[in-house]
């Protein structure tokens, strides 16, 4: 593996491979009484949250401490602006400290890139502005690959047909998830109202060979997983759509739509979930929703990411 | 004092010597005469000194950036001999003790005529007129406006702008960026690549529209607008057609966006990878797709373009340290500005180096109304003049630079061709 988990494509699929490999032993663990192992002690682990996050920081935090490494959480101010603090003296005060892995979320889109080129530790991205958010296209992947397996064992995602719903412009879900389950064989297609595609989706799209559409009714029959995206409140009076009624009906996960899926097709949501708007309570609470599994093997997969990052076991 | 060129091929064509004496060009030709100083230019290439329709130089308010002085210094060394020193600084230029002010602060320094440009709005707000004729009618002579950084949005204020300053034969340069489709985060240029990386960007209709908006109000009131950075085929496009209906409009060009591309933000430059999200590439106008830097090269070429300006934005470094979208916008130029545009148009045969001194010195004077500048190399013509030696190869060291910023996208690029010396009125002001 690289130094650094900056971005999905910083991955061979030989890394994803023993990444998950190493997560399902780690899943193993978190059923264990005494969850604790040794691998990390002494190493110190900072998680630099300039964004609000409960799910991600508080798995990144459990993930360090059941490995044993000394893990502290910073939260700094939103975005920094040109009349305060730079970037750059931020993180070198914090890497001064004395640091191993620096996990580090931010409102701006590259952040943690710029920041692996300022300091010696590694960076872990734990979602920058609306680029990427690589563990959890992780975590995404291997709760699916679990799904499409068989009595422990992780399945494939060869050829599965995954979709991903919702506000693909201002997600970083979405864009680490569409490189990890494309390089995992996944034919993937995006589904989103124009004005929540990406710019420039026509070549990117088919040059990184995933499908687009503005019509969930007409893709969801041939889904074999489906990941809905949160829908951010301020984008709802941004005139992205009309009004959240109408995104529901034309983008919700409803309980219509339900009945159209099968039975044993995953719902994955990175949550938190707008229930009523992007995914209905009968969806999120379906048998088929894997959204807590997510949460779950979130811990297991950033345990897998900090060890063979840190551990220094890690091959190229 | 007086300083006689041997051997310089005037504007590329044949080798002559040019005497300078007391300020202006005394003899052109094969001169005998002596001088106080005789210069070996076989080789080398004369040309009117420069002029730069468009430069920060950021004094007052940021002179931890760029002083009037350190500014002018990288204006000489980029062959220039006048500088036009735009109105967003802190204060604001826009009455005429400011603009009085920029003009003593540029003669102190003495290396390049700084001509203020004067803000269109007060304080750059938008809504109300500087005071534009008492600016005109100051020791300064402003006769170029620009709210540069913004745009002058309102239609009705930009009207009465350009009508206004018929009345001394003023210009407004216009920043030409639509508000609403940029919006207030976008900090690249909207298309696959900020799809990709995840970047707030802005189209360039965001710039299409007010140029389209800008012709026509030229057109209506008669008067004359420039449209500042251009920088995509569809301005060019509008540009071109307003130039058909015989609408009175300039417009000007960056080295920058005659060669680099938005795709330097995805950290590969020419396969090498380097850092993405780089702020050095962050600059407003944004750095636009290869289709549109083609565009304009061939705009220039075929004169729809009138001028190249640089656009120079000293900024400190810490104000480049942060994440992409919080950094500031802008990136040195002045230096490097004549290398560029002899590698872009020069080299490939789509300019010779008498049209590249029309559109760096001769069409800028002319549209700045900038008098003693831009004038031919002629006997009795002011002596400033700038000296080129096409065969330098040079690579560019933005930490061998005279600005006081090392925002220097150029860092580490190699050109064939650099400014030897510049004369501004016989007086050398910079040698390589």
């Amino acid at each position: 593996m690289k130094k650094h988990l900056l971005s999905i494509d910083d991955l061979t699929t030989d890394d994803i491979a023993m990444l998950f490999a190493t997560a399902a032993e780690m899943h193993e663990v978190q059923r264990r009484d005494v969850k604790k192992l040794p691998a990390l002690r002494g190493r110190t682990v900072i998680n630099l949250f300039f964004e609000d996050s409960t799910r991600t920081r508080s798995s990144f935090e459990i993930a360090g401490k059941w490995l044993s490494a000394d893990t502290i959480n910073i939260t700094g101010k939103g975005s920094s602006t040109s009349k305060g603090e730079s970037l750059r003296d931020t993180v070198l005060t914090i890497a001064s400290m004395g640091v191993d892995a620096l996990v580090m979320r931010h409102s701006a889109s590259g952040a943690a890139e710029q920041v692996s080129h300022w300091i010696d530790a590694a960076v872990i991205n734990a979602g920058d502005g609306t680029h990427e958010h690589p563990s959890q296209a992780l975590l995404d992947a291997y709760t699916l690959q679990r799904r499409f397996g068989s009595e422990g064992q992780l399945g494939s995602l060869d050829d599965k047909h995954v979709l991903i719903v919702g506000d693909l412009t201002h997600s970083r879900v979405f864009r680490s998830n569409v490189l990890c389950l494309t390089k995992l064989g996944a034919r993937v297609t995006v589904v989103a109202p124009p004005t929540l595609m990406p710019s420039g989706v026509g070549p990117w799209s088919a040059e990184a060979g995933y499908a687009t559409s503005y019509d969930l009714d007409e893709v969801l029959p041939k889904a074999d997983a489906v990941m809905m995206l949160r829908v951010q409140k301020e984008r709802m009076s941004g005139g992205f759509f009309p009004s959240p009624r109408e995104y529901t009906v034309g983008y919700g996960l409803t309980r219509e739509r339900l009945a159209v899926l099968g039975p044993d097709v995953p719902i994955c949501h990175p949550g938190p979930m707008n229930r009523g708007l992007e995914i209905a309570a009968d969806a999120a609470d379906a048998a088929q929703s894997a959204v807590l599994e997510q949460v779950s093997a979130g811990v297991a997969v950033r345990m897998a990411v900090l060890y063979h990052l840190l551990a220094g076991e890690a091959s190229a | 004092m007086s300083v006689l060129i041997k051997g310089a091929r005037l504007y590329g064509a044949d080798a002559v010597d040019l005497l300078l004496e007391d300020g202006v060009i005394r003899e052109v030709g094969s001169v005998s005469a002596s001088a106080d100083e005789v210069v070996d230019a076989d080789g080398l290439i004369a040309l009117p000194g420069l002029v730069d329709l468009h430069t920060h130089l950021r004094e007052p308010g940021r002179e931890d950036a760029e002083t009037i002085l350190t500014g002018s210094r990288a204006a000489a060394a980029g062959g220039y001999t006048a500088v036009l020193a735009m109105a967003n600084t802190s204060p604001v230029t826009d009455t005429a003790e400011a603009a009085e002010r920029v003009l003593d602060l540029g003669r102190a320094a003495g290396l390049v005529d700084v001509q203020p440009v004067g803000a269109v709005t007060k304080g750059l707000a938008g809504a109300e007129l500087a005071e534009l004729g008492l600016m005109a009618r100051s020791r300064a002579r402003v006769r170029v406006f620009s709210d540069d950084g913004k745009c002058v949005g309102d239609a009705r204020v930009m009207r009465r702008a350009l009508e206004y300053v018929r009345a001394f034969g003023g210009v407004v340069s216009q920043h030409s960026q639509d508000s609403a489709l940029a919006g207030p985060t976008a900090c690249c240029h909207e298309g696959e690549i900020s799809g990709r990386l995840g970047l707030p960007g802005w189209p360039g209709i965001a710039e299409e529209v007010i140029v389209a908006r800008d012709v026509m109000l030229a057109r209506h009131t008669g008067s004359r607008v420039h449209v500042a950075h251009v920088s995509t085929a569809g301005s060019v496009e509008v540009v071109r057609w307003a130039k058909a209906q015989g609408i009175s409009v300039t417009a000007e060009v960056t080295p920058h966006h005659l060669l680099l591309t938005t795709d330097l933000l995805t950290g590969y430059d020419n396969g090498e990878a380097r850092g993405a999200y780089d702020p050095v590439y962050k600059v407003n106008p944004p750095l636009r797709p290869a289709e549109d830097v083609e565009a304009l090269r061939a705009a220039l070429a075929d004169g729809t373009i009138d001028a190249v300006a640089t656009d120079h934005a000293p900024h400190a470094r810490h104000d480049k340290e942060h994440a992409f979208v919080d950094a500031a916008f802008g990136m040195l130029g002045l230096e490097t500005a004549l290398s560029v545009i002899a590698s872009v148009m020069v080299e490939p045969g789509r300019f010779d180096w008498r049209d590249l001194a029309r559109v760096m010195s001769t069409t800028p004077a002319r549209i700045a109304g900038l008098e003693g500048q831009g004038g031919e190399l002629v006997e009795g013509a002011p002596a400033n003049l700038t000296l080129v030696d096409p065969a330098a190869e040079i690579t560019v060291d933005r930490d061998a630079s005279l600005s006081l910023s090392r925002n220097n996208p150029w860092h580490g690029r190699r050109f064939a061709a650099a400014v030897h010396s510049t004369y501004l009125r016989g007086q050398r002001t910079h040698q390589r």
